[in-house]
C-alpha cells in the first residue's frame, strides 16, 4: 500500500486497491462492532444474561458464525413475488449506506470525496433507503410485508424534515456545508469567546442534537420508532419474507446505517476525527484521527442502541404527532435561535 | 368465468384456492383482511384473529379459537378422580396449581369431606404462588407487545425464585400435581417458609421495578390509555372475570366474594379495582394484585396451623352420586368446574368454565376502530392462555 501512494498511483489503483477495500471497512468494521458490543452483549447484560459465549472468546466469532448460517440459507422468493424488485431492494437499502460513507472525513486529508456540500450530499442519500424498503414491502407480495413498507415510508419521510432541520442549525452555526469545515469550524470556534477546548457543537446545539438523535432513531426504524418491523405485531415488517444473503444485506444496511448515522452525528456535533489539545492541522491526525472518530461513533451508538433497548414502541399516529407538531416546530425555533445568535455575535 | 362441469368447477377452487395464497390481495371497498395467526408471534400459542383493516384501522375483528383444543372435558370421564388433577394442570399453564384447586374443592364437595387446617392454608399459598408466577409473566410481556425488549427477562428471572418454591413443595415447577382429594399431598419441606419470605421480597422489587419500568413509561401510557376502554356493564355483559372486570370498575372478587375451601378470610387484604376500564388499567391492577398476593402470603406464612395435611378418605376414591360447580378466583379470572358424578371412579361430565375463553369473548366487540397495533395491546392487557381458551 504505502510503496503504492509513493509511485503516485494511477486513478484504478487509486480507486480499486486502495478507497474501495478501506471504504468496505469503514463500513463494515463499525457495524460488526456494533452489533457484537450492543446486539449480542450490551443487551444481553441489560437483560441479565450473558449473550453469545461459546464462538471465540466471550463469543466474539459469533457473528463470524451468523453470517456464515445465512450465507448458507436458501435465498427463498415467494412465489407471487415481484422477482426483480424483490430481489434489487436490500442493495438499494445498502447503497444509501454506502454512498453516506463518501462524504465523511477521518482525518485532515483522510477523507473519500472533499465535497463543499457534503452534508446535504449525505441527506439526500440517506433518503434513498426509503425507496428501498418501500420496494421490499411492495414486492414481497405480503401483507405484513406491506403495512411494514407503507409504515417505513410514512416515518421516514416524516423524519427527514427533523433531521435536515437540525443540521441546518449545525450549518448556520459552522458557515459551510462541508463537512471537513464542520470539523474545522468546531475546532477553531469558540463558545462566547473562550475557546479553550474549541466548540463542538453539542455545547451549542445541544437541542439541534436532541433532535437529530431523535430523527436518526426514527430514520434506523429502531425502537421505539421500529413500527415498521414491529415484530409483536407485523412478524418483521417488510423483511418477513427475505432470508439467507438478502435478510443478511438488510441486517447489515441496518447496523451499518446505525454505524454511518453516528460517525455523521459525531462529525455534526462532537467534531469529528478533532480531539482539544493538538493543533487540527496537524498531520498527526491523519494517523489518531479514524480512531478518534470511531470512538465517538461507538459511544453515539451505544446512546441508540441503549434506547432501543430500553423504550416500548409508539404507534404509527403517535409517531406522526411526535415529528409534524413537536420536533419540527422546535427544530425551527433552534434555526431561528441560532440564527439571530450567529448575526448578533 | 360460467362454471358449466364438474371439472370446470374443480379447476375453478383450484385456482380460487391458489388466489387465496397470495396475501397482498387489493379488495377496493372493503379494505384489506388481515390473517393474524395462527401462527403469529403475538398470540403465544395458536390463536387466529381475522382482520377486516382500512389502512391502518380495524373495521372488524373476530376471534378463532379452537386450534389448540385437547379434548380435556371428555378426557376427564376416563380418568379417575385423582387422575383428573394430571389434565387440569395443563389448562392454564402458568399457573398450573390453581387449575387443580376448584376442581378438587368441587370432588370434596360431593364427598362431603373437608380438607384439615394445615392443607387449607398451604393450599392458598400455593394458589397465590402460582398467581404470582402467572401474572409475573404478564407484566413481562405487556411489555413486549408494546414494543419493550427487555422487561420480559426481568420477568423471566424473578419468577424463577417463586418456580423454584413451588418445586421444592410439590417437585414440579410448571405441572405440580400436588392436590388430593382431603388434602395435599405432602407437608413443607424444612426451611420453606424463610426462604418463601426471601422470593417474595425478590418478587416485590420486580414489582417496583416494573412500575418505574414500565407503567411509568410515557410511550407506554401513550399506547395504553384510553386505549380498549371497557365500560363496567359491558364487561358484565360479556362474562368477563379476574382483573380485566376489576378494571373495570367492578368490585368483585370470588376469593373475598364466594370463598370456597381456601383461607382468605383469615386475612387482612385489599381487592383492587381501577375504574378506567383502559388497558393501562388491567396492567395497574395485575401489578396491585401481585403485591397483594406477596401481602397475603406472607401473612398466611406467619399463621399456618400444626396439625394434619390429609382429611380421612377411602384409598379407592369414589365419588358419591350428585353435582357441583365450585369456582375460584384464578389468576386469569374465574375458574369453575362443573362436576356430575353418577357415583363411579369417574367424573360422569366435567364442564370446565376457564376465564381466558370468556375473557376472549369480547373481542369483536374490543377491536373495532382500533389500530392495527392496538389489536396486540389490548390482546395482551386481555391476557389469555391459550390452553385455557382451548382446553
Amino acid at each position: 500500500m504505502i510503496e503504492l501512494l509513493a509511485l503516485n498511483p494511477s486513478w484504478w489503483q487509486e480507486t480499486f486497491l486502495i478507497k474501495v477495500p478501506i471504504g468496505l471497512l469503514a463500513v463494515l468494521l463499525p457495524a460488526g462492532t456494533i452489533v457484537y458490543l450492543y446486539l449480542f452483549k450490551a443487551i444481553s447484560f441489560m437483560q441479565s444474561r450473558l449473550g453469545p459465549m461459546e464462538a471465540g472468546p466471550y463469543g466474539s466469532l459469533q457473528l463470524l458464525a451468523e453470517v456464515g448460517k445465512w450465507l448458507q440459507k436458501e435465498d427463498i422468493f415467494p412465489s407471487k413475488a415481484d422477482k426483480f424488485v424483490f430481489a434489487a431492494a436490500p442493495f438499494v437499502v445498502l447503497m444509501s449506506t454506502f454512498l453516506l460513507v463518501v462524504v465523511l472525513p477521518a482525518g485532515p486529508d483522510a477523507l473519500f470525496v472533499d465535497l463543499d456540500a457534503g452534508i446535504y450530499l449525505a441527506m439526500a442519500v440517506s433518503s434513498v433507503s426509503v425507496i428501498g424498503i418501500l420496494m421490499a414491502g411492495w414486492s414481497s407480495a405480503n401483507k405484513y410485508s406491506l403495512l411494514g413498507g407503507i409504515r417505513a415510508a410514512g416515518q421516514l419521510i416524516a423524519y427527514e424534515l427533523p433531521l435536515i432541520l437540525a443540521v441546518v442549525g449545525v450549518v448556520i452555526q459552522a458557515g459551510t456545508m462541508n463537512m471537513q469545515g464542520i470539523v474545522l469550524a468546531q475546532a477553531e470556534g469558540e463558545i462566547f469567546g473562550w475557546g479553550g477546548i474549541g466548540n463542538p457543537f453539542i455545547l451549542t446545539q445541544f437541542i439541534g442534537f436532541v433532535i437529530f438523535m431523535i430523527a436518526v432513531q426514527a430514520e434506523l426504524t429502531q425502537a421505539p420508532f421500529d413500527m415498521p418491523v414491529a415484530e409483536s405485531e407485523l412478524v418483521t415488517g417488510y423483511l418477513t419474507e427475505y432470508s439467507g444473503i438478502r435478510f443478511l444485506l438488510f441486517f447489515i444496511g441496518e447496523f451499518a446505517s446505525a454505524g454511518v448515522f453516528s460517525a455523521i452525528a459525531a462529525v455534526l456535533f462532537f467534531g469529528g476525527w478533532y480531539i482539544p489539545g493538538i493543533d487540527a492541522g496537524s498531520q498527526v491526525f491523519n494517523v489518531i484521527g479514524p480512531l478518534v472518530l470511531a470512538t465517538k461513533t461507538m459511544i453515539i451508538a451505544f446512546l441508540i442502541f441503549w434506547f432501543r433497548f430500553t423504550f416500548p414502541r409508539f404507534r404509527e399516529d403517535q409517531l406522526q404527532r411526535l415529528a409534524w407538531k413537536f420536533l419540527i416546530p422546535l427544530s425551527l425555533v433552534n434555526i431561528a435561535l441560532t440564527g439571530v445568535l450567529k448575526v448578533a455575535l | 368465468m360460467s362454471i358449466t362441469t364438474e371439472n370446470e368447477q374443480l379447476a375453478y377452487i383450484a385456482s380460487q384456492a391458489a388466489d387465496a395464497r397470495v396475501n397482498v390481495e387489493v379488495e377496493t371497498d372493503e379494505g384489506m383482511t388481515l390473517n393474524l395467526g395462527p401462527q403469529h408471534p403475538a398470540t403465544h400459542g395458536t390463536l387466529r384473529i381475522i382482520a377486516k383493516l382500512d389502512g391502518e384501522k380495524v373495521v372488524a375483528a373476530e376471534p378463532i379459537m379452537g386450534y389448540m383444543h385437547r379434548g380435556y372435558e371428555k378426557l376427564t370421564e376416563v380418568r379417575t378422580y385423582p387422575q383428573v388433577t394430571t389434565l387440569i394442570n395443563r389448562i392454564d399453564w402458568l399457573g398450573s396449581f390453581a387449575n387443580e384447586v376448584p376442581f378438587i374443592l368441587a370432588a370434596e364437595q360431593l364427598m362431603e369431606v373437608e380438607a384439615p387446617p394445615r392443607a387449607q392454608w398451604i393450599r392458598t399459598i400455593l394458589f397465590e404462588l402460582s398467581r404470582i408466577a402467572n401474572v409475573c409473566l404478564f407484566l413481562g410481556d405487556m411489555a413486549v407487545q408494546v414494543g419493550a425488549t427487555t422487561p420480559v427477562f426481568y420477568a423471566f428471572r424473578d419468577r424463577e425464585f417463586v418456580l423454584n418454591q413451588i418445586e421444592r413443595v410439590t417437585g414440579g415447577r410448571f405441572h405440580p400435581n400436588f392436590d388430593r382429594i382431603g388434602g395435599l399431598k405432602d407437608d413443607l419441606p424444612k426451611g420453606w417458609i424463610e426462604e418463601t419470605r426471601g422470593a417474595l421480597d425478590r418478587m416485590k422489587s420486580f414489582c417496583d421495578e416494573m412500575e418505574e419500568l414500565v407503567l411509568g413509561n410515557e410511550i407506554f401510557q401513550a399506547r395504553t390509555r384510553n386505549i380498549g376502554v371497557i365500560p363496567g356493564d359491558v364487561a358484565l355483559s360479556y362474562g368477563l372475570s379476574g382483573a380485566n372486570l376489576r378494571a373495570s370498575g367492578v368490585d368483585w372478587d370470588i376469593r373475598r366474594d364466594a370463598n370456597v375451601g381456601l383461607v382468605y378470610d383469615q386475612v387482612d387484604w385489599k381487592v383492587w379495582t381501577h375504574p378506567d376500564g383502559d388497558s393501562f388499567a388491567r396492567f395497574w391492577v395485575r401489578l396491585q394484585e401481585t403485591r397483594e398476593a406477596c401481602n397475603i402470603i406472607e401473612q398466611l406464612l406467619g399463621s399456618i396451623p400444626s396439625g394434619p395435611i390429609m382429611a380421612k378418605v377411602p384409598r379407592i376414591i369414589k365419588v358419591p352420586e350428585g353435582e357441583a360447580y365450585v369456582a375460584t378466583e384464578n389468576p386469569l379470572g374465574e375458574m369453575g368446574y362443573y362436576v356430575v358424578s353418577k357415583g363411579d371412579l369417574t367424573p360422569f361430565r366435567v364442564k370446565i368454565r376457564s376465564a381466558s375463553f370468556s375473557n376472549m369473548s369480547i373481542t369483536p366487540w374490543i377491536l373495532k376502530d382500533v389500530f392495527v397495533p392496538d389489536i396486540i395491546s389490548i390482546l395482551a392487557s386481555l391476557y389469555f392462555i391459550l390452553g385455557d381458551i382451548d382446553r
